[in-house]
């Protein structure tokens, strides 16, 4: 097992979550694809921080910083998708059209 | 064909199955269901990379918090209705483009030289001095990060029985 392995499975993972953000319609389906990102993003960091100097724990402590980041940042998003669902009925993003010019 | 490397070959398999099932599923608890596969998976990369802490704070994290919130937003916004496609006109320009972004990348990975160190283990003591000397002030930052978005979170998913005042 090599870094190389590791970041293409980073790298395909990220992608996997990028397709879901443009492609889906449901907004907490946008939200599933957005927490794949982040947790290839982790991979990446620690991948990085296993395979290079001892001394150097910056990868794990930056990866926990975006796990407590991607925490906070659902909670919230939840929080909006909940008062669209209130104001709006729907959680379809293609009808949240308002500010669209 | 190490023992590792076969490890590593079904946790990459799990990862990336549940990443495929999370962003074409029809069913949206169907999707949740499957990034949590892919989140244990992903636990399991971290164990293979020698960061056991890493691994149970994704588990307890992502498995035991996020999925359940998730999922409990899910079934708050009910859709009456999984007949409709859950795509919408975007998705074969998204294909092509996140084929390109893999594309990309990949080429960016298979030509540079990358570090090849023996894996080592860097142990929870020397994450928490890292967490409480070299990185405090974004340890506290985090803390307050937490405290605003659950005041936000709370403040904004209150319901409207007060009125519009």
């Amino acid at each position: 097992m090599e870094l190389l392995h590791v970041e293409l499975l980073s790298g395909a993972l990220f992608s996997l979550g990028l397709f879901g953000v443009l492609a889906r319609r449901n907004a907490i389906m946008v939200l599933i694809a957005i927490e794949l990102m982040l947790n290839a993003v982790n991979i990446n960091l620690v991948g990085y921080a296993a395979y290079t100097d001892p001394e150097r724990v910056a990868g794990q402590v930056i990866a926990i910083f975006v796990i407590t980041i991607a925490a906070a940042e659902v909670g919230l998003a939840l929080a909006i998708i909940l008062r669209l669902y209130r104001n709006r009925g729907t959680v379809n993003l293609d009808e949240v059209n308002l500010l669209k010019w | 064909m190490s023992l590792e490397l076969f490890a590593f070959l079904g946790m990459a398999v799990l990862v990336l199955a549940g990443g495929l099932g999370a962003v074409t599923a029809k069913n949206i608890a169907h999707a949740a269901l499957f990034l949590l596969i892919s989140l244990a998976g992903i636990a399991g990369v971290f164990i293979l990379l020698v960061s056991e802490f890493l691994a149970l704070v994704q588990i307890l994290i992502y498995g035991g918090a996020v999925t359940i919130v998730l999922l409990f937003a899910l079934m708050l916004t009910r859709v009456e209705d999984f007949s409709n496609v859950l795509d919408n006109a975007q998705r074969p320009i998204a294909a092509i483009l996140a084929a390109l972004v893999f594309g990309a990348m990949a080429a960016v990975f298979l030509t540079e030289p990358l570090p090849s160190q023996p894996l080592h283990r860097a142990g929870i003591e020397s994450i928490g001095n890292a967490l409480f000397t070299q990185w405090a002030i974004p340890f506290e930052v985090a803390s307050l990060v937490l405290l605003v978005a659950l005041i936000g979170a709370i403040i904004i998913a209150r319901g409207s029985e007060r009125g519009n005042e």
